[in-house]
C-alpha cells in the first residue's frame, strides 16, 4: 500500500522491540466485544491510483462545470478567473502540509502571510484590524453577532431582510442555544424595510449586507449613525469582496464589524466550499474578536518576526470562557486569497472591480430589452434581481439549463414558501462573462418567455 | 555555548533569505494580473464609488512568485520532515487527492447550479457518507461542519435539540474530563451548557467511580475523547456509555483520535451518540497551515432526526440535495453557507478509495505500532506518564528533566535545531510538562529511529548539565525565540505606512 512505509519485516522487528506478541496485542485495552465480530466487508478494499482516478473522473464527468457554457450564477458565490500562479504557490508543500503556526520559529512563512492577509482585509474593508480568517462568511456573521453581544453586553440581534439567507440561518442556528435572541426579518427584495425604526437600546447589533442579497448597493452612513445613537453595533456582510475595489467600503460608512466571503478570490467555486471568512473590526473591540490573530514582535536577536497573539481569547487557553470554540479555520484558502490580492495589487484590484461592474451594466442593458422581464435593482455592483412576472423562475432556469445556459439563481431556492418571490431571479456578471454569453442569455430568455 | 556562525552583511544566510512585507515592495502602479480595459459606460453605483486609493501595493508576477516562495521556505512541513504533533495526526497528504479535487467537474461547480447538472458532486457526498457510516456503524452523518470544533458544535446542538424534543431541556450539565481538548468546554458553553469536570485516575483514564458520582438527572451529556488525550484507550468505555444512557444523557465522542481505531472498531458498538471526524487528520486532507478542515459528524438513531441541513439523499431518479425541512426531519438548523467543505470531501473520498477497508485497518495498526515503538525506544530514558501499550500517540512528562534546568519548552526548541518539529507540549494538562508524540502510520522505521536517536541524544545532553544548549535554542531557524509577551501587550496586527508617508498624504 503506497502510503504505508512499514514492511512486514519492520513490523516484526518493531513488535519484538516493544515486547508485544502481535499487532492485536497492542489493542488489548479495547474491549474484546468491540473488536470481535466487527465487519467492514461491505466496504471495498484498496485501489491503485489509476483506478481511483478513473472512478472519480467518471463522477466528475457527471457534472456540468459552470465554465462549460454561459454562467450567470452568484447569490454569494462568484466565478472569477484565478491566476495560475495562485494554485502553484499554495501547492508548495511548505504551505500545503504545514500545521497551524504554533511554533513561530519554524512558521514565519505562514505567519508573515497571515499578517499581510490581515492588513489587506483591513485596507479593503476600511477597518482598523482583521483576524486571520473564519470558516466562511456565514459562520463569520454568526461570530460577529456573538462578538457584538460581548462588546455591548446586550442579548438581542437583528438580521435585516437583505442578508444572505444562509448567513441569516447560520447565525440563528449558531446562537439558538445561547442567551442571545436572533430575529431574522422577512426577505426584502425591494429594499424598503424601515431598519432605523427598529433600532433600540436592547439591540447588540444590526446585521446588514452590502450589496445586499438582491444586489442592491446602499449608503449605510445614516443607518450607522442611527445605530450608534442607540449603542447598537452595525455588522456589515459583504458576499462579493471584489466590490470593495470600486465601492465605498463599510468602514468608511461607519461599520463596526465587517464580515466578507473571501472564496471569490484565489479559489475555484468548489461547489461552495471550502470558503474563507474575512473578519474585520474596530481596534477597540479586538480583545472580543474570535479566531486567530498574527502579530508583529521581535526575536532574541532583535529581528522583526511574527507570532500568533492575544491567544488568551481562544479555546486552548480559556476553555469554556473563550470568545469562540474555533480552532482549525481556513488557512490555505486565506493564503490563496492573499496571493490573488497581491497579484492584483491596487491597480489590478480596482480594475477588476470596475470590469465586473461594467460587465453587469452591459448585461442589465441587454436584459432590459427582453420582453416580460423587469430588472428590479436600481444600484448594484455585479448582480441584480430580475422579475419574470407570471413565471416560475426555477422552471425558466431549468429550461435554460437544458440549452447549456446557467441563467441565474431563483429566489424560490431559498424561500420556497413565499409565492410572491417565485418570479424572482438573481443574475450576475463577472470579468469571465463575455458579450456572446450575455447575448445568448437575452436571446434564450426572449424565446422561453415568449 | 554553540556558535551560530559569523553574521553575513545582508542578514541573508545562504538559502535563507530575508523577505520584506509586500507593503514594503513594489509600486502601486504595477500589477501581476493583466485585465482588459473596462468599457466606459455610466456607472450604476448610485454615487457610492470609492474615493481615494485603498493603499494596496503593486507587484509583478515574478515578484509575487519570489515573495511567496521565499516565505514558504521559512516553514516546517510534513512534506519536509517528521511532524509528531500529538492529537493533530500530521500524516502524509497524497497528491492524488489534490489532483482529483482540481478536476473541472468538481472544482468549477457553482453551489446553486440546478440539481440535474451536479449529480456527480452529490454522488461524491453520498459515497463519502456511506464510507463514514460504514466505518463507524452510525445511523446518520451531517457533512457540513467545517472543522473539528464545528463538528463538536453540531453534535452538542443535536443533543440539545433531542433533549428539548423529549421535554428534558432543563438538563444543562455536560461532563468533560480534565484531559479534554480546549474546544470541548468551549463548545459546551456555546450550546448553553455548564461544564462539570471529571478527574482522571492513576491509569490515565476517566475515574469510573467519580464519573458515576457526577452523573445525575441534570446531566445532558458527556464529551469524551477516545483514545483519550493521554493516548490511551478508555477500557471502561462501554460501562461509561451504559451509565450515561441509564442517566438519560447522551454520549459525545471527540473523534480527533479516530486514526487509532479506524477500520478496527465501529464506534456505534461503544454506545456513542455523536462523533465528529476530522477529515484533515484521519483522512489525509492537508492542514494547510491552519485549515481548511472538515468535521462531518456521525449520529446515532436517537440524534439522527436533528441533523442540520442540507442533506443528500439518493432516490430512484438520482441524488437530491435537501435544503429545507421535509417530512419527519427536525434539523436544529444550518451550520454554514452552501453545502459543506466539498473540496475537502473529494480529497477524503480519494483517500478512502485508495486505502480501502483493508488499508485503513492496516493504517490504524501501523499508527499504533509506530507510537508504541516510540514509547519503547524513548521510554527507557524519557519518563512515560502511564504504562503502555499506548494507542496512536505516546505521552511523556518532564520528570526526566528534573534538576537539569531544562523545561519541556526548551527541549522542544532544541529539537527544532536538530531538524524535527516538536511534539505537542503542555497538553494534556493532567501531567506536568507534557510531551505528546503522535508519529502516524506514514513514518518509516528509519524516520522513527532518526527521531529517537536525536531525542535520546538531547536527553543525555540535558542531563549532562548543559542547560544553555537548550535555553538558547533554537539558533538555526529563520528567527530565534520570539517575544510573545510584547506581541500581546502592544498588539501590532497590521502594517501601517511609516510616519513620514502618513504626513505626506
Amino acid at each position: 500500500m503506497r502510503y504505508l512505509p512499514l514492511t512486514d519485516d519492520d513490523r516484526r522487528a518493531m513488535l519484538a522491540r516493544i515486547g508485544a506478541a502481535s499487532m492485536d496485542d497492542l489493542f488489548r485495552d479495547v474491549p474484546a466485544e468491540a473488536l470481535t465480530g466487527v465487519r467492514f466487508d461491505d466496504l471495498p478494499d484498496h485501489a491503485t491510483e489509476m483506478a481511483v482516478e478513473r472512478d472519480l473522473a467518471a463522477l466528475a464527468a457527471r457534472n456540468s462545470p459552470a465554465g462549460a457554457g454561459p454562467c450567470f450564477l452568484g447569490a454569494g458565490a462568484y466565478r472569477h478567473h484565478v491566476p495560475a500562479t495562485v494554485d502553484h504557490l499554495i501547492q508548495r508543500g511548505e504551505f500545503l502540509t504545514a500545521y497551524t503556526p504554533y511554533q513561530p520559529e519554524v512558521s514565519q512563512g505562514t505567519l508573515q502571510t497571515l499578517y499581510e492577509f490581515q492588513t489587506q482585509v483591513a485596507l479593503i474593508t476600511g477597518m482598523e484590524v482583521a483576524n486571520a480568517s473564519m470558516y466562511d462568511a456565514a459562520t463569520g456573521v454568526a461570530e460577529a453577532a456573538a462578538m457584538a453581544s460581548r462588546v455591548t453586553r446586550r442579548k438581542r440581534v437583528l438580521v435585516a431582510g437583505g442578508v444572505h439567507p444562509h448567513y441569516a440561518d447560520t447565525t440563528a442556528s449558531f446562537l439558538r442555544y445561547t442567551d442571545i435572541d436572533v430575529e431574522v426579518l422577512d426577505p426584502d427584495p425591494m429594499g424598503i424595510a424601515d431598519l432605523i425604526g427598529r433600532l433600540n437600546e436592547g439591540l447588540a447589533c444590526l446585521v446588514v449586507q452590502n450589496p445586499d442579497f438582491f444586489g442592491r448597493l446602499s449608503d449605510l452612513s445614516a443607518l450607522a449613525q442611527a445605530c450608534h445613537a442607540e449603542g447598537v453595533l452595525l455588522v456589515v456582510a459583504v458576499a462579493e469582496p471584489v466590490s470593495l475595489g470600486l465601492v465605498t467600503p463599510p468602514g468608511a460608512m461607519g461599520a463596526d464589524i465587517v464580515v466578507a466571503e473571501g472564496h471569490a478570490l484565489g479559489s475555484p467555486l468548489n461547489f461552495g466550499g471550502p470558503g474563507v471568512g474575512l473578519f474585520a473590526s474596530r481596534k477597540k473591540f479586538v480583545r472580543h474578536m474570535p479566531g486567530r490573530l498574527a502579530g508583529e514582535t521581535v526575536d532574541e536577536d532583535g529581528r522583526r518576526g511574527w507570532v500568533l497573539t492575544l491567544s488568551t481569547r481562544e479555546q486552548h487557553i480559556r476553555r469554556e470562557k473563550a470568545t469562540s470554540n474555533i480552532c482549525t479555520n481556513s488557512g490555505l484558502v486565506a493564503l490563496a486569497w492573499t496571493i490573488h490580492m497581491t497579484l492584483l495589487g491596487e491597480a489590478g484590484f480596482t480594475r477588476l472591480a470596475r470590469l465586473n461592474h461594467m460587465k453587469a451594466v452591459e448585461l442589465v442593458g441587454l436584459l432590459e430589452t427582453v420582453p416580460g422581464l423587469t430588472v428590479v435593482t436600481p444600484t448594484f455592483f455585479n448582480e441584480v434581481l430580475v422579475r419574470l412576472p407570471g413565471q416560475d423562475a426555477a422552471g425558466i432556469v431549468d429550461a435554460l439549463a437544458e440549452r447549456g445556459i446557467l441563467a441565474g439563481v431563483p429566489l424560490s431556492r431559498f424561500w420556497p414558501t413565499y409565492p410572491e418571490l417565485a418570479d424572482g431571479l438573481l443574475v450576475c456578471a463577472t470579468e469571465t462573462t463575455e458579450r456572446d454569453d450575455m447575448e445568448a442569455l437575452a436571446r434564450a430568455l426572449t424565446e422561453v418567455l415568449a | 555555548m554553540t556558535d551560530r556562525g559569523t553574521p553575513t552583511l545582508t542578514g541573508n544566510r545562504g538559502l535563507r533569505i530575508e523577505e520584506p512585507l509586500i507593503f514594503e515592495q513594489g509600486h502601486p502602479g504595477k500589477t501581476g494580473v493583466d485585465l482588459p480595459e473596462p468599457p466606459d459606460m455610466p456607472d450604476r453605483l448610485g454615487g457610492l464609488a470609492r474615493t481615494g486609493p485603498i493603499g494596496l501595493p503593486g507587484l509583478s508576477e515574478p515578484e509575487v512568485v519570489r515573495h511567496y516562495t521565499r516565505l514558504s521556505q521559512k516553514n516546517y512541513a510534513i512534506d519536509a520532515g517528521f511532524y509528531p504533533l500529538g492529537s493533530c495526526t500530521m500524516k502524509h497528504n497524497p497528491r492524488l487527492n489534490e489532483r482529483m479535487a482540481r478536476l473541472p467537474g468538481f472544482a468549477d461547480l457553482h453551489p446553486f447550479q440546478p440539481e440535474s447538472t451536479v449529480q456527480g458532486a452529490l454522488a461524491v457526498m453520498h459515497r463519502l457518507s456511506d464510507w463514514l457510516l460504514g466505518l463507524t456503524g452510525m445511523q446518520a452523518v451531517a457533512l457540513s461542519p467545517a472543522a473539528g470544533a464545528h463538528g463538536e458544535l453540531c453534535g452538542m446542538q443535536a443533543i440539545r435539540a433531542a433533549l428539548d424534543a423529549r421535554g428534558a431541556g432543563e438538563r444543562r450539565i455536560v461532563l468533560v474530563p480534565d484531559s479534554a481538548h480546549g474546544t470541548n468546554p468551549a463548545t459546551a458553553a456555546l450550546c448553553g451548557f455548564k461544564v462539570r469536570g471529571v478527574p482522571g485516575d492513576a491509569r490515565g483514564r476517566v475515574d469510573l467511580d467519580a464519573f458515576r458520582e457526577a452523573l445525575d438527572d441534570g446531566v445532558a451529556g458527556v464529551m469524551l475523547t477516545n483514545p483519550n488525550t493521554c493516548g490511551l484507550f478508555e477500557n471502561d468505555i462501554m460501562d461509561l456509555a451504559t451509565a450515561v444512557h441509564e442517566a438519560g444523557a447522551y454520549f459525545y465522542l471527540d473523534g480527533a483520535n479516530f486514526n487509532a481505531i479506524v477500520g478496527r472498531v465501529k464506534i456505534a458498538d461503544l454506545g456513542v451518540d455523536a462523533m465528529h471526524i476530522n477529515l484533515h487528520k484521519t483522512f489525509s486532507t492537508p492542514h494547510g497551515g491552519g485549515g481548511p478542515g472538515a468535521g462531518p459528524t456521525v449520529l446515532s438513531a436517537a440524534l439522527a432526526p436533528f441533523a442540520p441541513l442540507p442533506h443528500v439523499v439518493a432516490d430512484g431518479a438520482g441524488y437530491r440535495l435537501i435544503e429545507h425541512v421535509e417530512g419527519e426531519m427536525q434539523p436544529f438548523g444550518r451550520m454554514k453557507g452552501f453545502h459543506g467543505q466539498f473540496g475537502v470531501f473529494v480529497r477524503a473520498l480519494s483517500y478512502v478509495m485508495s486505502m480501502g477497508a483493508d488499508g485503513l485497518r492496516q493504517a490504524s495498526g501501523d499508527a499504533v505500532l509506530n507510537a508504541n515503538y516510540l514509547l519503547a525506544r524513548l521510554g527507557e530514558t524519557l519518563t512515560p506518564s502511564f504504562a503502555g501499550p499506548c494507542m496512536h500517540e505516546a505521552l511523556f512528562d518532564d520528570r526526566f528533566l528534573k534538576g537539569s534546568g531544562v523545561s519541556t519548552l526548551d527541549f522542544a526548541k532544541a529539537m527544532i535545531d536538530e531538524g524535527f518539529h516538536p511534539m505537542t507540549m503542555y497538553f494534556p494538562l493532567v501531567v506536568h510538562g507534557a510531551m505528546l508524540m503522535e508519529p502516524t502510520e506514514t513514518e518509516s522505521r528509519d524516520s522513527l529511529d532518526a527521531f529517537c536517536d536525536a531525542v535520546l541524544a538531547l536527553a543525555d545532553r540535558a542531563r549532562s548539565g548543559d542547560a544553555a544548549f537548550f535555553t538558547e535554542a533554537p539558533r538555526h531557524t529563520p528567527r530565534r525565540r520570539l517575544d510573545e509577551t510584547r506581541a500581546a501587550r502592544q498588539p501590532v496586527l497590521r502594517w501601517e505606512p511609516p510616519e513620514p508617508a502618513k504626513a505626506a498624504e
